[in-house]
Order: structure tokens, then sequence, then C-alpha cells
């Protein structure tokens, strides 16, 4: 791991010190009182505990991208929900310099029944943008993701392709300092795209502090400065991208051809 | 407004112990982000067409309807003594408890169903429980209009009593406040809770001085008054509205501490428990 020549930046923005995650979570279907209640006397472990990190660390100076591949559920995307202050750490310190705009697994449209405008500006709220950044960037938005009158349609009636479209467009126009990708670059269709890839390539180049989870790998060979590997919730590899995908793809023993380059 | 001045750029995430994150840049927070609840209950309004002529005519028949039903039921187990001030007694009560039922039954899924927003989005989830009390503070709104006739109707004084009104509308919304926080955040650990919730918020209705005056509850039952923490309140608001004078006092005291006691239990162990939400849904 050649870690030294990759941190070391005059300002550091992104900084994950000794992190570990650990939650309990109930293992019912759905925790009810009436089975809580029925339980009473049994015991039967409802809670378990998950260690979703162990003891990662690493830090992106600013203007670095940063790609994060690895297999499902080695604890990418808790990663991601820590460094944005959703997860709290259960060990380690994380600390973020700047505005962060947080694009998880779609993070748009959590209310089907609402339409595509009331869903964008209700999340926009809720990370913390004034009324007027809304007004003044939604037609941006929904010009990018080319979705015209859907926009006040229900998000029940959005095909997912549409669905990604939004919340890909919502992310990359909140025009944030530190800005979190997670697995939403190959969405829509072939030309979308093409699109997302030429506005993440844009705002890569930019002076722009960018995390990206994703399991394209050549996408992530081609934005990132830096990638790490994350194995099973530790931190198995950082480096630059090229080193990181070699030796991730030959522990997955698949080859480097265009599928696994695309959407591993 | 700068949000930058509200927002130091630089965060920080520890390890939690149980129990409260700093207030201070919580409530900082909470309120710099209010429009969210605004918004929030908006939408929600919508949905009911709160912003039409018939939608609203609508969301005041329902109280409207029952006030008539109640009135004529108590009037017969009375055996016919009810007057007009009575049927305003039980209008001003059944608006007062509905401003609270309607705020709670709201919130009870306000967190549950806000997944992606949750698993997604930093920001203090109180915003979701407190967007249900804006919904109900604009249904509870247009009740008063209903109710101005009625009171003049019947003969009741009119005076600057009635600004007593003010401060008890307050604790209103100050003991919703806190009841939607503890429902919103109890029904992310036992998700049976909105199935038990209305028949909890019907037995309230029948234990508080709606359907009867508080005077008129036999000593048997006077703890009912104490234990309900709308009883001291709604007698406080029957003494001003109804008989024209200031609230007595004791009632005034046990409004306001079932207020502020509720609020603290609700608003403690929703913040105290809100950064586990992300897991638990």
């Amino acid at each position: 791991m050649s870690v030294s020549s990759l941190s070391g930046s005059d300002h550091t923005r992104i900084k994950v010190d000794h992190v570990s995650v650990t939650y309990r979570t109930s293992l019912e279907m759905k925790p009810t009182f009436r089975g809580t209640m029925l339980r009473l006397g049994r015991r039967q472990k409802v809670v378990r505990e998950i260690q979703a990190l162990k003891d990662v660390s690493f830090d992106v100076p600013h203007g670095q991208v940063l790609g994060v591949i690895g297999a499902n559920g080695a604890g990418k995307s808790t990663l991601m929900r820590t460094i944005a202050g959703i997860l709290p750490p259960s060990e380690g310190r994380v600390e973020v310099d700047g505005q962060v705009s947080t694009l998880l697994a779609l993070g748009v449209g959590f209310n089907r029944k609402l339409t595509g405008r009331e869903n964008v500006i209700l999340g926009g709220l809720a990370a913390g943008l004034s009324r007027d950044e809304l007004e003044h960037r939604y037609e941006e938005i929904v010009e990018f993701a080319e979705l015209g009158e859907f926009m006040d349609l229900p998000m029940r009636t959005y095909s997912s392709g549409m669905y990604g479209r939004l919340a890909f467009s919502v992310a990359v126009t909140m025009d944030p300092d530190i800005l979190l990708i997670d697995e939403a670059l190959s969405v829509g269709d072939a030309r979308f795209r093409r699109k997302s890839f030429e506005k993440m390539r844009q705002l890569c180049s930019e002076d722009r502090t960018i995390v990206i989870v994703s399991h394209a790998l050549g996408s992530i060979q081609e934005l990132c400065d830096a990638t790490i590997w994350m194995h099973k919730g530790q931190l198995r590899m950082w480096d630059e991208p090229t080193p990181v995908i070699d030796a991730y793809t030959q522990f997955l023993g698949v080859r480097e051809d265009a599928l696994t380059m695309e959407d591993v | 407004m700068s949000s930058a001045a509200f927002n130091p750029p630089q965060h920080v995430y520890e390890p939690h112990r149980v129990g409260l994150p700093p207030l201070g840049p919580y409530v900082r927070e909470l309120w710099r982000r209010r429009q969210f609840a605004y918004e929030m209950s908006r939408t929600d309004l919508r949905a009911i067409h709160y912003n039409t002529v018939f939608g609203q005519l609508w969301l005041l028949l329902n109280p409207l309807l029952l006030a008539g039903v109640y009135f004529v039921l108590v009037d017969i187990l009375r055996g016919g003594t009810r007057g007009a001030e009575f049927f305003a007694h039980l209008m001003a009560g059944l608006f007062a408890y509905y401003f609270v039922s309607d705020a709670v039954r709201k919130s009870v899924r306000s967190v549950t169903s806000g997944g992606r927003l949750i698993l997604n989005t930093a920001f203090p989830r109180a915003l979701l429980p407190l967007s249900s009390v804006v919904t109900a503070v604009k249904r509870f709104l247009p009740t008063i209009l209903v109710y101005i006739p009625v009171h003049i109707i019947a003969g009741l004084p009119v005076g600057l009593h009635l600004l007593w009104v003010i401060p008890l509308a307050g604790l209103l919304t100050i003991m919703a406040a806190g009841l939607t926080m503890l429902v919103a955040a109890a029904q992310v650990y036992f998700r049976d809770l909105k199935n038990i919730l209305p028949y909890a918020l019907r037995v309230w209705l029948y234990a508080s001085p709606v359907l009867y005056y508080a005077d008129e509850v036999p000593d048997r039952y006077d703890f009912l008054l104490a234990v309900n923490p709308l009883g001291g309140l709604l007698t406080a608001w029957s003494d001003v509205l109804n008989l024209g004078q200031a609230p007595d006092a004791s009632a005034l005291a046990l409004a306001c501490a079932w207020a502020l006691a509720l609020f603290v239990a609700g608003a403690a162990f929703f913040v105290s428990r809100e950064r586990e939400f992300a897991v638990r849904l």
C-alpha cells in the first residue's frame, strides 16, 4: 500500500480515522409489541449485532476523486453513510470539511405517492438547501434528467431508469463541496449513461472532492485518482486505481473484459 | 439568508454514548431546515384538499357531525337538560382534542415511511414528526372560525379573559409535539403501535372532560383528570371559553406539568434514538 503518495495533500477534506461501525438490528420481519409480548419468557434472540466496518482508515485530500470497490456486502454503502453523517461510527472518528451532497443508492424518491417535483423539493430541503437555492436549481435538474412533464406525476409511475435519472441529476446539480455517489453511475438508457458519464468526467475534472462507489471498474479506472478496496468491512487496499482494480479482479477470479469492467 | 452562517462546514462524527447529541447544534440544524417541515405538511394538506373550499368543508364536517352526535347522546343520557352552552363546550373540547389526536395519528408513521430519506440524508429526524404538528395547527385554525358563531349564539361571555386561549393553545401544541415524537420513535420498534393507537386515542377522548364538564366528574373518578394529560388542560380550556373566567390555578399547573413532561420525554426519547433509525427501518 503506497499510502503516503495518496494522502499528504495540503488540505484533507475527508479523514476516516480507525472507524468501526457496529450496529444492532432486529431480526424480526416486523418488530411488534405483540411479538415482544408473545416472546416473553422464551429466550429467543431477535436482535443481532452486525459489524459493518472494522478499523477503516484513509483520507481524501481536496480535489481528489476516490473510487470505492468491493463485493456486495463489503461495507461500501455503510462507509458512505458514515461519511455522510447518517450512521455514527461505533469507534474511531470521521472528519468531513465541507458541505456534503449524497447520492446514496438513489436518495430521492422516498415517497412514491408524491410527484417527482415534491420529492426533489423535500429531499433538497432535508439536505439543508434553502428554498431559493432549490428554485434556482430545479430547472437544471429537470433539464438534465429529461423528465419533462413526468415531474408532476407521482413517482410510482416512474420506471426504474427514470428514478435513477432523477436521482443522478439531483446529486450532480446540488453543487456541493463533497459529492458522495453510491452505485448510480449506470442508470438509464445507453444515451443517458453516456451523458451522465460525461457529466461525471466534467465534475471530476473540476476542483471537487468526490467519492464514488461503483461496480463499473472501467469508470472507476477512468474517473478516479485513488481507489480503495473494501472486503468484509475492512480496508483491503488503498492505492491508485490500476493496481487496486488488478488485485480486485484477480481476487474475484474474473478477467478484465468489457463485461467486468463495465458492470460487475 | 446565508446558510453558511448556520452550517459550519466542518463536521466531525464520533462514537456517541447512549444518550443525547449536543442539543445546541441539533436545534440549530432543526431550525435551519424548518422549511422541510412546512413543505412536508403542505404536501400532506394538499393530499386532503386543504386548499379548496370543499376540502375545508369536508375537514370541518367530521368534528361538526361528531359534536352533533355526542350532543344528542349526552342530552338523552341527561334527560334532555343540556343547552346551547354545553354544545359550545363540547365543540371547543372536541376541536382541541382533535388538534392533538390529529397530530399524533399523522405522526405515527412519519419515521417508518421516511425510508429512503432517512437512509440517505443526514438531517434532524425530529422534523418528520414535527411536520405533523404543523399540519395539525393548520387544520385547527379554521375550526376557530366555526366555533366563534356558536360561542356567540350560545350567549357565552366575550372579553379579555378569552386571551387565555392563546397560552392554552400553546400548551396543546407543546404537548402534541412531545407526543408525536414519542409515537413516531416508538413505531420504529413496535410496528403494531399504529394499530393500537386509534383505540388509545378513542379512550383518551372519553377520559377527557369533553363529553362532560370537569366539575361533573364524581369523586371516585377524579384521578382520571389528573392522570390524563389533557385533563387539566381541557378543564382550563372550558373554564376560559365556557365559564368566561381565568383558568383554575390547579388545572393550569397540571396542564403545564403534563405538557412539559410529555415534550421533554418525547424529545429525549426521539432524539436519543434517531441515530439508530437508519439501521432499524
